[in-house]
């Protein structure tokens, strides 16, 4: 299943522009911010405005949700929003074309958040392809654990994408090992067992997820779920390498468009203040 | 029972998590320790004596088992030269097959110490099942289903709500099972430290469509007892409904590594699959992964899950169980769609010929073995179909009363009298305007 062919490609850092980013963050002595939106949320030119609005102000790393018919691990803000999205007549060659047209506009380094069917159907390597010709950086894949990932493994080392696999409260030390063997570009730390959505406090279990990966040999662990005020980012900034935020950024586009998504995001960047 | 020793043993002990190239974990990665304990779990309590003791006793002397396998003459007089036989899961305690995993998965739950159970629910038979359990060994329950099959299946909300259980109805998405089970994984990702997800078939990640399989295999191992002592042969065929598979595997199950017995799992075929409204993953061939397994999957072009349709709220769900696609693949087993017209009619039929009101999800296997029967022509004389009756029909009177016009000021036009001839029942829905349908 898994590939040979790119173990001598990869772990070069500097090939990965997700790891540029965040390293850029690092050196500047702070936590990377990585901003999610879903792709043609509330329509596709908006979308792009509000992604850039995200690198405007202050983020380093944008991730563009896919909308899918079936979001297991989103709650019921991003669930709404995708499913608005596909109610439209969404079609997936939309998100590389959103895709390109947020990273000719920014310096952020671009993924995008994907269920795997999405990757399946069109198949892994037309679907790195196609996302690595669009200026990609890489997909997150929340529902794709190292085990099953054999096909897409070896079409992102062969298109030099990045491939984010989550490591959770509940993972073992062994599985631990295995999803930061396979992650490239960071790792994502679950912050908390659950579904995305707002939540008042940061999980306690948050900087122990981070700890295990970085044990496991992690250089780079992202935090998620549940982010959405700037104590949180500052909390969390502190022992890891990046904060997630997606659940808070889809509400205020929802309710104030890509205006409020650059308020709140400068908010929590601190980019007011700092930058 | 006495399987013939034979030594090839291909299909019968085909363990998790790969099916040929079905199956898997395709889940959050939240989910795997869980997934991993329920395996342990499972594995242990096969190999425990005292586990399978009370697991026995349950389905004794709670379930009812052994179920009768029944003989219906007028039924198969009708219907084609075969003989029938129906495996009468329909008189278990609450009404369906259902039960046989519940409490098999109820008892795993306690040997891990957890106190709540969740599952998802279409027709709502796997529903009451696991309300029925929670009731009886004390824990909490809570049921997610379709808002759509709420409305359908009203009288089985009714049932779990008096066993204990709180029904949660679904509001997105098609507002059936699909949207049902997302639900329950979203509760699951949360709660796994006390909660066991109780998933009502054999599809989902690695281990439960070996497990629940397991837990069902027991219909095929009485039926091929039972045929035996009364016939002293095996059947020619088995024939089941397939909405996820699990009725459908328990009877296969029995008969995988007899290469005489033809396998026959028939589909929800809706309004025809030409239409695009029904469900019958298999009959479509498109493999994707949805809630954990690779198999095959109704999807649009960008692998989108296409919504799924049937007038049987129990086969409504647009995959099946990995198992199932690998022995489409194969070709071991055949897989046919049945319409609900076509459905229907058998339905009424059996109603009418053996005083016995079946499910219309089984009526999808009725509906198959009859045409089967039909299609040997003379050559079927004296030939045997065992049919699983995997559930009772009082749930569907209401949907049955509108699709026949039955209830008090509507025509009485029995579908019936024109539809029951050959196989030409495909035609459009006979009674479009009840409501029953997303
Ligand atoms: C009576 C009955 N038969 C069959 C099914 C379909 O499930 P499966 O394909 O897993 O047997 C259901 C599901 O609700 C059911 O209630």
């Amino acid at each position: 299943m898994s590939t040979t062919t790119a173990a001598d490609k990869h772990p070069a850092t500097s090939a990965s522009k997700t790891a540029r980013a965040i390293e850029a963050a690092r050196s500047q002595g702070r936590a990377a911010f990585v901003g999610y939106l879903p792709a043609g949320y509330p329509d596709k030119a908006t979308s792009i405005a509000a992604a850039i609005e995200l690198a405007r102000n202050g983020a380093d790393v944008i991730e563009i949700g896919v909308p899918y018919s079936d979001p297991v691990m989103d709650g019921p803000v991003i669930q709404q929003a995708t499913t608005e999205v596909l109610a439209r007549g969404f079609r997936l060659p939309e998100v590389f074309e959103i895709v390109e047209a947020v990273v000719e506009a920014t310096d952020a380094a671009v993924l995008v958040m994907t269920y795997y069917n999405l990757i399946d159907r069109m198949g892994a390597e037309e679907f790195a392809s196609r996302l690595a010709a669009a200026g990609g950086a890489g997909a997150i894949t929340p529902d794709l654990i190292p085990d099953e990932a054999g096909e897409w493994i070896a079409a992102t080392d062969r298109h030099g994408l990045d491939r984010v696999f989550l490591t959770a409260p509940s993972s073992s030390p062994e599985r631990v090992e295995k999803i930061v063997a396979a992650s490239r570009g960071f790792v994502y730390g679950v912050s908390v067992m659950g579904v995305t959505g707002a939540r008042d406090q940061v999980s306690d279990a948050a900087e122990r997820v981070v700890a295990a990966a970085k044990s496991a040999g992690a250089e780079r662990v992202c935090v998620g779920l549940g982010v959405s005020t700037r104590s949180h980012v500052e909390e969390i900034g502190r022992y890891a390498d990046g904060v997630i935020v997606g659940t808070a950024l889809v509400t205020a586009l929802r309710d104030g468009g890509p205006s409020a998504v650059a308020a709140l995001t400068a908010e929590l960047t601190g980019a007011g203040a700092s930058r | 029972m006495s399987a013939p020793a034979e030594e090839t043993q291909k299909y019968r002990d085909h363990e998790g998590p790969y099916f040929g190239s079905f199956g898997g974990r395709w889940m959050p990665e939240s989910l795997v320790a869980a997934l991993d304990e329920v395996e342990r779990t499972f594995r242990e309590a096969k190999a425990d004596p005292a586990f399978i003791a009370e697991f026995q006793r349950l389905s004794r002397d709670y379930t009812g088992r052994p179920s009768l396998l029944t003989e219906v003459t007028r039924f198969a007089a009708e219907a084609g030269p075969a003989r029938m036989f129906l495996k009468r899961e329909d008189l278990n305690h609450t009404g369906s097959h259902k039960i046989n995993n519940v409490l098999g998965q109820a008892l795993l739950a306690q040997r891990m110490g957890k106190t709540r159970l969740i599952a998802e629910t279409g027709a709502g038979q796997h529903g009451v099942a696991t309300a029925t359990a929670a009731a009886l060994m004390g824990m909490e329950c809570v049921v997610y289903m379709g808002s759509a099959d709420t409305k359908r299946q009203a009288l089985n909300v009714a049932r779990m709500r008096l066993l204990g259980a709180e029904v949660v109805p679904v509001d997105h998405g098609a507002q059936t099972l699909k949207d049902a089970i997302n639900e329950a994984l979203r509760d699951w990702v949360a709660s796994v430290e006390n909660t066991h997800y109780l998933l009502g078939t054999v599809a989902g990640p690695h281990p439960f469509p070996e497990m629940v399989r397991w837990f069902h295999q027991i219909i095929g191992e009485e039926a091929r007892e039972q045929i035996l002592s009364m016939e002293g042969r095996l059947p020619d065929a088995v024939a089941a409904c397939v909405g996820g598979g699990s009725n459908a595997m328990g009877l296969f199950h029995g008969f995988l590594d007899d290469p005489e017995v033809a396998l026959y799992g028939f589909e929800a075929g809706g309004d025809g699959v030409e239409t695009g409204r029904h469900a019958s993953a298999i009959t479509l061939g498109r493999s994707g992964v949805l809630h954990g397994a690779r198999s095959y999957l109704m999807q649009d072009e960008d692998g989108q899950t296409v919504d799924s349709h049937s007038i049987s709220a129990g086969l409504d769900y647009p995959s099946v169980g990995p198992e199932h696609a690998y022995l489409a693949e194969t070709g071991r087993a055949t897989y046919e769609p049945v319409t609900d017209a076509e459905c229907m009619a058998s339905f009424e039929m059996l109603c009418r010929t053996e005083g016995i009101i079946p499910a219309i999800e089984s009526a999808h296997a009725l509906a198959g073995a009859a045409r089967l029967s039909r299609s040997w022509g003379e050559a079927g004389e004296g030939k045997i179909i065992i049919i699983n009756l995997s559930g009772r029909g009082d749930k569907d009177v209401e949907t049955a009363a509108e699709w026949f016009r039955l209830l008090p000021g509507q025509k009485n036009d029995p579908v019936a009298e024109t539809d029951t001839a050959e196989n030409g029942a495909d035609g459009p829905s006979p009674a479009p305007e009840t409501g029953v349908q997303a």
